[in-house]
């Protein structure tokens, strides 16, 4: 157990390094030179140079690696062509906006995804888990800039019910959190319905069911405790899926988190900023699958005898 | 052609095959259906007051803050749509193909890093990636095909890969090998036949994916730039008067629903057909 658990950890170490290799190369290989970008269009080409070397980037690609690679351990994300100050206080600063709404989209997706999965499962083949899936079809093939004009049209513009736009109060959060949770509330009902399917087919179900158990206690207290594994291994992906759907949703919403830091740094081509983001994402899936790893033995004591 | 009648069995898959034909055609046939030109800004697109038109009368579904007509540019939006859809996935699902082949069939030290490749790209948020792909190159259909094809691949090569590790220790592969079949032989005439169900499988549920990912991008405005149409930067063009004109974002938003809707559907027919162990299942 401890032995899988160590080795987990050097994993996720390696492929942060990977992440960080592949941003690198990103930043520094493609045709839109930095030095350009950040001297601006009236830059000379001594001013250039000067910047060039500023940069670091007149050194070998692997010195400039390691200094890279070197400077993200110490917090260092780089600067941004546009604000001129240092990515990492930028993403600091608004990353309480981004966890809230981010806790926010998992509250409706896990109680939507959770209790249609479960229905569903139970109603195996009828008519409801026909409907029930359709509709996690419609759910997952919903483009999210869509659903969130859409909600804004519905409940805010013609019904009044929520703020257009903006963050402070917990009506703000109704509206992007509903349009975060939909998309993965279809994903999360299908996984839950073919994990609880695999465990009712179990004996133990069965046993559970022939001692005279309501169905509702062994459906939530025998079966859905065994069906929860594959779930929280879904974590990660889970956490990806969010945080690209975050750009979108703080766009439309203008909800200040780091979604909107990035697409804001979408339309003046911050490069650092657009890079920062995507590296603190893979920290967070990442993070998330580590999670998940060191959970599921607490959750299965099968796991933990192994 | 079994597999074509069991889909047309199928009502949702149905469905699926008709709302796909329907774009298809859309997309073949857009020069001809349109009465406009996609790029026109008419003298009579506008209000007096110079607002879009509602759809109805002369244009079936309005026009656009410019004027445009909104039909026309939505059927030369499917082209792009679907352009994209097919390039970017059919590109994707080639590289995930051959990515899981190589490393399923020859594990070891090169088999390993390959999927490690793979593990170290599962860490990046798709969209994100794109994001900042399509933010480094200048973006016009081809670059947001690749890139979308480049962030793609990586699930059909996980399973592609755990599939081809399962082939491998087949007896019939042993057997071909004991008759003296070389690497190239065994890869193509006896595992790749084998993993064609999940391409297929594969291949349709992920224009469902590139199709949303394209809109996304577009509506971001770093996919296909305007003028030329897609559906997703006709609503990135028109996303702050929604309340005013909200066909502009509704109805462009409602095709690319169904279409995405329409792949999944049929994809997931297509898995319950070809694959019957994988019946139900995600």
């Amino acid at each position: 157990m401890a032995a899988f658990l160590a080795r987990r950890l050097v994993q996720a170490a390696l492929i942060l390094l990977g992440v960080a290799a592949i941003t690198f190369l990103l930043l520094y290989c493609l045709p839109a030179d930095p030095a350009v970008l950040i001297a601006g269009r009236s830059a000379t080409p001594q001013m250039v140079a000067a910047i060039r070397h500023e940069l670091g980037l007149d050194q070998p690609l692997v010195m400039q690696f390691l200094h890279y690679v070197g400077n993200l351990l110490h917090g260092d994300l780089g600067r941004s062509y546009t604000q001129k100050t240092e990515v990492l206080p930028l993403i600091l600063a608004r990353l309480p906006a981004t966890l809230v709404l981010m806790a926010a989209g998992i509250v409706v997706e896990v109680a939507l995804g959770l209790t249609f999965g479960i229905i569903a499962a139970v109603r195996r083949g009828g008519f409801v888990d026909r409907a029930i899936m359709m509709l996690s079809f419609v759910g997952v093939s919903s483009p999210q800039f869509v659903v969130a004009l859409l909600l804004l049209y519905v409940f805010a513009a013609t019904l009044g019910w929520f703020p257009m736009s903006g963050f402070g109060t917990a009506r703000h959060v109704v509206l992007p959190a509903v349009t975060l949770g939909v998309l993965g509330a279809g994903w999360y009902a299908r996984m839950v319905r073919s994990a609880m399917i695999e465990v009712l087919r179990q004996d133990y179900v069965r046993t559970a069911h022939a001692k005279g158990l309501s169905g509702g206690r062994v459906v939530l207290g025998h079966a859905l405790p065994n069906a929860l594994l594959p779930i929280i291994a879904m974590v990660g992906i889970d956490i990806g899926q969010f945080m690209s759907g975050v750009v979108v949703v703080e766009a439309v919403y203008g909800w200040p988190g780091i979604g909107q830091l990035a697409w804001q740094a979408i339309q003046q081509v911050d490069v650092p900023i657009i890079m920062g983001v995507t590296l603190v994402s893979a920290l967070a899936i990442v993070l998330g699958n580590l999670l998940a790893d060191f959970v599921a033995p607490f959750v299965d004591p099968r796991i933990r005898s192994q | 052609m079994r597999v074509l009648r069991e889909l047309v069995r199928r009502p949702s898959a149905l469905f699926g095959l008709i709302v796909v034909a329907i774009v298809l055609l859309a997309a073949i046939f857009a020069p001809w259906i349109a009465h406009f030109s996609p790029d026109d800004q008419l003298a009579d697109g506008l209000s007096l007051e110079g607002a879009p038109l509602p759809p109805g009368g002369g244009h079936f579904f309005g026009t656009d803050t410019l004027g445009r007509d909104l039909f026309a540019r939505v059927l030369f939006g499917a082209r792009t749509s679907l352009i994209i859809g097919l390039v970017a996935n059919g590109v994707a699902v080639a590289i995930g193909l051959l990515v899981g082949l190589l490393a399923g069939y020859l594990r070891g030290t090169a088999g390993n890093l390959l999927m490690r490749f793979t593990d170290l790209m599962m860490a990046f948020p798709a969209l994100l990636l794109a994001i900042a792909l399509a933010a480094l190159l200048k973006p016009s259909l081809w670059i947001v095909a690749m890139v979308i094809a480049l962030v793609n691949w990586v699930q059909v090569a996980r399973i592609v890969y755990t599939e081809t590790r399962g082939l491998v220790e087949r007896d019939f592969i042993l057997a071909e090998r004991s008759l003296g079949a070389g690497n190239g032989r065994i890869i193509v005439f006896h595992i790749l036949p084998h993993l064609m169900p999940t391409a297929i499988v594969w291949g349709t549920l992920g224009i469902a994916t590139t199709v949303l990912l394209e809109a996304t991008l577009s509506f971001l405005g770093i996919g296909v730039q305007p003028p030329q149409p897609s559906w997703g930067n006709i609503i990135f063009e028109s996303q702050s008067y929604f309340q005013d004109a909200p066909w502009l974002v509704f109805i462009p938003g409602a095709i690319i629903l169904a279409t995405a809707l329409s792949f999944n559907l049929i994809g997931d027919a297509l898995r319950d057909i070809l694959d019957p162990t994988q019946r139900g299942r995600l």
